[in-house]
């Protein structure tokens, strides 16, 4: 047998590797290759030839630097050269060369064709197949248009090879797939089906793989390969283990040819031809028949092959979906594989499953198995092996056991991987929905599911129940009952209180009755909640409200309260305040009877396809997804909190305004493009609401555009003089608040301003106490005044718009004495305060880490400490910021990892971050990741003086 | 299809990386890295198979190297997990009993290696006996 020992051939190679191998750093690793580069630079362009032995020699070594990731820009005429050696080892050498780093510079194009064409013309098999080995690894148009012609004279001739057939068939597979237009079969198409019947397996293993691709595309020319395979595959099934000598692996004949037969018969339906079809169906019983059979060896090579070709002759009876008998024999042989002690063969049991419980003939015989896979879900340690269980249980339910099965996704769900939620929660909601054979079961469905997963429901989930209450009157008690007393949980998802809002809005009346969820207990109920909410669900609270006045006349006092407070009418966000004012008018002018029509129950939605289900599609593409799916990795990191930038795909907005609602509860149609303006002053990116009554100091318009101080109405009232720049200290001021929300900001020999604040999704409430030092009076352009000694105190109401990066300002005028005082500080609301923590598992963190791994998605710094390296410090800080705190995620336990989502009410930005304390050097490498570079900017800058 | 080939060892050098569809440099070396973390956390009661992006990557892991083979949803994973094996007796022959040491100096060999077994994405040659002629045949080439 062939030896080879260490870079044979080539010593200088040998030596240049070991050099690089023993280099202690990357310095000295560069510095070595750098060395290398000059010489090899320098024997090229030297006056002296160079012998066909050293130009190998110097191709190869920049060849292995170019592996080792290096950029390589000469040295390309010299691999070309080597091309038209006349020696094997130097053409390989060139030949590799020209194939790894393919140039599309059209000088060297065209000479490399030519060295190609001579030694495809050349009849030595060993140039051959280098040559048909370069342009199936390259299989660039030019070549396509330059061999297209001649590589299928070379596949059919009489005299070729049987090595270069096999290299000449894939070589051909390659220019068909990439220049389709220029491989034309036409009539060498007969020649090409019946080197099925060649002698030399390896001909008939690589020329299936060209037959199959050519036979996709145009079936009808190809589809005398059926009965030439069939054949084939009988001879190779039926052989004995010894008959196919170098073809047989561990005692099973041809396992790789058997398969790709098997899968070229996929191309077609069932023979028609009686014979032919009789004797595939008794290969097929045969490979079935030999998974019975005891095992020739223990190897697990041997039941590995064996089972490849079992399995891809299951996907033939699938595909053919025609033999009853086939169907169920499969079925039961993947039954034993279920309880398999292979995690391998239990995986690929439960995949070739699911498509067995699609058809009609083994639907039946698949559910047996319920209770096993059942099992599989509660106990697989390999997740992907409990999400192909999930998926059978999916496809094997049927109205029969569609109440066993939902309940045990559910159990599951409240234990599931974080990466398969979403997924999970969709199945169970469309099953729920397509077995419904009482609603009543279907709402209990789907509000557990909000109780259990109410981050990973989304809004089709909702909108569906919804749709379906609203349809079905004979449900709508019941689903009233339900809400009710699924709202009386201290903590309920805010997805419930989206339900319940809505339902108990249109039918709170059919439980009014009780006097336990009498209308004022209901609207109690639901206020109670109003508060930890989000704008969207606050708008539809307030139409639920405005239902309810409707519904129950005896609640409109206190609901016209509710509407009537400066925290709904002034509210900062224009929608909820126009909601207020609009429906606070409706109640107030419309007679009973005019508010009766306006309120009226919503008519039943027409039916149509769930939306969920189409979402679903959606997430699960079918198996043709496309490689533009490899750049996908992106929206998948947005959804990193069930939910987090869906906003931004504009196709799963489109499929939900399709057939339901619009999410902000257009319970009443009212819903009118925002009135710009006209309530709030919108310019700003960031609006800090000020109301100036709550407080003494004069809030004033900050000078900076991207921060926006709209003040209360007196603004223009607070005196001529303009506000004073802010205080050089002040973003000083404004670090020792990044992670801690109390403290005091500000304190002179006059003045202390101490704050203390509270942030919730993007909204935050900031007080701020001015205390006047002194013992005189603080007077005028201040109201009220500030009595020596005393302290007065200012709410701020804060909700965040988009990301932003500079903070507010806050301007402070007053008289003390005489002397007008103004002052302008940094109000410390930075982006970090709108963070909401993420728990993950180290897999998925450093998953959706690779994710972010665009240039502009990542911002570092790396930078002294300023502070002492206290692990425990610095655990205190980074809980401060906001985001959650990864514990064992780093496989360094001295580094930090922290993952969050800054929310806005523009998006959400999901975040990354990684802290790599450096004790020795005292230095810190901070890096960022987020889906968005102003956001990863900003929080890199503020952390990095933190530490 | 093959989509590509990658072998690394534990701390995520590659060994070896053959392509079967153009991918940028950059896109290259992100798709190696997201390998090697896809691979290294499954331990031995894990399946060899796992979904990667819109594909899936076959593996086994030998000593402290894993073999990746990157392919099609709907392609047959025994098969491709077996013609991993197969590659690596023909490899250990060939080398007399392999070691990644082998594979970093003989690098040029390795790729003629795989393009006698795996040519255009597909399965070219399966049996070993063959296979290894024809490389004793290319050894004593000059």
């Amino acid at each position: 047998m062939p030896a080879v020992s260490k870079g044979d051939g080539m010593r200088g190679l040998a030596v240049f590797i070991s050099d690089i191998r023993n280099c202690k750093s990357k310095e000295a690793e560069i510095k070595r290759i750098n060395k290398e580069l000059a010489n090899i630079r320098s024997k090229f362009k030297g006056d002296k030839a160079l012998d066909g032995y050293s130009k190998k020699k110097y191709v190869c070594k920049l060849l292995f630097i170019f592996l080792l990731g290096h950029d390589i820009d000469f040295g390309h005429m010299e691999a070309v050269n080597l091309l038209s050696s006349n020696k094997y080892t130097e053409k390989q050498i060139g030949y590799l060369f020209i194939s790894v780093l393919v140039n599309s510079n059209s000088e060297l194009i065209r000479l490399i064709n030519n060295a190609i064409k001579n030694d495809l013309a050349s009849r030595n098999p060993t140039f051959m197949c280098l040559a048909l080995h370069c342009i199936a690894n390259v299989g660039s148009r030019e070549m396509a248009e330059a061999f297209a012609g001649e590589i299928p004279r070379i596949l059919v001739a009489g005299d070729t090879m049987d090595s270069v057939k096999q290299s000449a068939a894939l070589c051909l597979l390659r220019l068909y797939k990439t220049s389709p237009d220029l491989v034309l079969m036409g009539e060498w198409t007969s020649r090409v089906v019946h080197l099925l019947n060649d002698q030399h397996m390896g001909v008939v293993t690589a020329a299936i793989s060209l037959i199959t691709c050519l036979s996709q595309k145009n079936p009808d020319e190809f589809k005398t390969c059926v009965s030439l395979a069939v054949s084939r595959l009988s001879r190779i099934v039926s052989s004995a283990s010894t008959d196919l000598q170098d073809y047989t692996y561990y005692f099973v004949p041809a396992p790789w040819l058997s398969c790709k037969l098997l899968r070229l018969l996929q191309c077609y339906p069932p023979p028609e031809d009686g014979a032919v079809k009789g004797r595939l169906v008794e290969c097929l019983e045969t490979i079935l028949n030999k998974a019975q059979e005891p095992p020739k060896s223990k190897k697990v090579q041997h039941s590995n092959a064996k089972n490849a070709i079992l399995f891809e002759a299951i996907s033939l009876i699938i595909h053919y979906d025609s033999e009853p008998n086939l169907l169920v024999r499969a079925c039961n042989q993947l039954g034993q594989f279920l309880q398999h002690r292979e995690t391998n063969l239990r995986y690929l049991a439960l995949e070739s499953m699911c498509t067995l419980a699609s058809s009609e003939f083994s639907h039946e015989a698949v559910k047996t198995h319920i209770e096993t896979v059942i099992n599989a879900l509660k106990t697989e340690r390999d997740v992907s092996v409990r999400q192909r269980a999930a998926d059978l249980l999916y496809a094997m339910c049927d109205r029969s056991n569609a109440k066993q099965i939902v309940a045990e996704m559910l159990s599951y769900l409240e234990n599931a991987d974080y990466s398969i939620r979403e997924e999970m929660v969709l199945k169970v909601a469309i099953l729920a929905e397509k077995y419904a054979v009482d609603y009543s079961w279907y709402v209990d469905t789907i509000l557990n599911l909000i109780r259990i997963a109410g981050d990973y429901v989304s809004e089709e989930v909702w909108y569906r129940v919804i749709q379906i209450v609203i349809n079905r009157d004979d449900v709508q008690g019941y689903a009233a009952k339900t809400v009710f007393e699924a709202l009386q949980a201290p903590a309920c998802h805010e997805n419930m209180v989206k339900v319940g809002g809505y339902i108990l809005g249109e039918f709170g009346n059919l439980i009014a009755g009780d006097p336990r969820s009498s209308p004022l207990i209901q609207f109690n109920l639901l206020h109670s909640k109003f508060h930890l909410c989000s704008v969207p669900t606050r708008a539809l609270l307030l139409s639920a409200y405005i239902k309810f006045i409707n519904l129950f006349p005896e609640t409109k006092p206190t609901i016209q309260e509710v509407l009537r407070s400066d925290s709904q009418i002034r509210n900062s966000d224009v929608e909820l305040q126009q909601r207020a004012v609009e429906y606070l008018k409706l109640s107030s002018i419309a007679s009973t009877d005019v508010l009766a029509t306006v309120l009226e129950e919503m008519p039943p939605f027409p039916e149509r396809e769930s939306s969920i289900l189409a979402k679903l599609k959606k997430k699960k593409g079918p198996g043709a997804v496309s490689v533009s799916e490899l750049e996908d990795g992106k929206r998948e990191g947005g959804e990193l909190n069930g939910g987090g930038e869906r906003g931004s795909d504009p196709s799963a907005i489109a499929a939900s305004n399709a057939s339901t609602p619009s999410p902000s509860a257009d319970l009443l149609g009212l819903r009118s493009a925002a009135p710009i303006g006209s309530a709030a002053p919108s310019a700003g990116s960031l609006l800090v609401d000020v109301f100036s009554e709550a407080g003494p100091a004069a809030p004033s318009s900050g000078a900076n555009d991207d921060n926006f101080l709209s003040s209360a109405p007196s603004s223009s009232s607070l005196g001529s003089e303009d506000p004073a720049p802010p205080l050089p200290e002040s973003d000083e001021l404004l670090n020792k608040f990044v992670c801690k929300n109390n403290g005091v900001l500000f304190e002179n020999q006059l003045l202390q301003i101490g704050i203390k604040s509270e942030y919730r999704q993007n909204l935050g409430r900031m007080y701020l106490f001015y205390g006047n030092k002194t013992s005189v009076q603080f007077t005028k352009p201040v109201e009220p005044l500030v009595e020596g000694g005393a302290q007065v105190q200012q709410v701020i109401n804060i909700e965040c718009l988009t990301d932003f990066s500079e903070a507010p300002l806050l301007n402070i005028k007053f008289r003390y004495g005489g002397a007008l005082q103004n002052i302008t500080l940094k109000l410390p609301v930075t982006i970090n305060k709108f963070f909401q923590p993420t728990e993950m598992a180290s897999q998925d963190f450093f998953q959706r880490w690779k994710q972010l791994s665009l240039p502009q998605q990542e911002a570092q710094k790396i930078f002294k400490a300023n502070n002492a390296m206290d692990t425990e410090v610095l655990k205190a800080k980074l809980l401060g910021l906001g985001s959650a705190l990864l514990e064992n995620v780093d496989p360094n336990p001295e580094n930090f990892v922290c993952a969050g989502v800054i929310q806005t009410k523009a998006q959400q930005v999901g975040c990354l971050l990684r802290l790599e304390p450096n004790a020795q050097a005292q230095m810190y490498r901070l890096t960022l990741r987020s889906s968005k570079d102003s956001v990863s900017k900003r929080l890199c800058e503020l952390l990095a003086e933190q530490f | 299809m093959i989509r590509f080939v990658l072998i690394q060892n534990r701390a995520g050098k590659t060994r070896l990386a053959k392509w079967y569809m153009q991918f940028d440099d950059d896109e290259k070396q992100k798709l190696i890295e997201e390998v090697h973390a896809v691979v290294t956390v499954r331990d031995a009661k894990h399946t060899n198979f796992v979904e990667f992006r819109s594909f899936k990557i076959i593996y086994r892991r030998y000593a402290g190297l894993y073999f990746c083979i990157c392919v099609d949803v709907a392609d047959n994973n025994l098969a491709y997990l077996e013609a991993i094996h197969n590659f690596v007796e023909v490899l250990n022959e060939y080398f007399h009993n392999v070691c990644e040491l082998d594979l970093v100096f003989n690098f040029y060999k390795v790729y003629t290696v795989v393009d006698e077994m795996f040519l255009a994405g597909e399965i070219r040659e399966t049996s070993q006996t063959k296979v290894l002629k024809q490389l004793l045949l290319l050894q004593s080439l000059d």
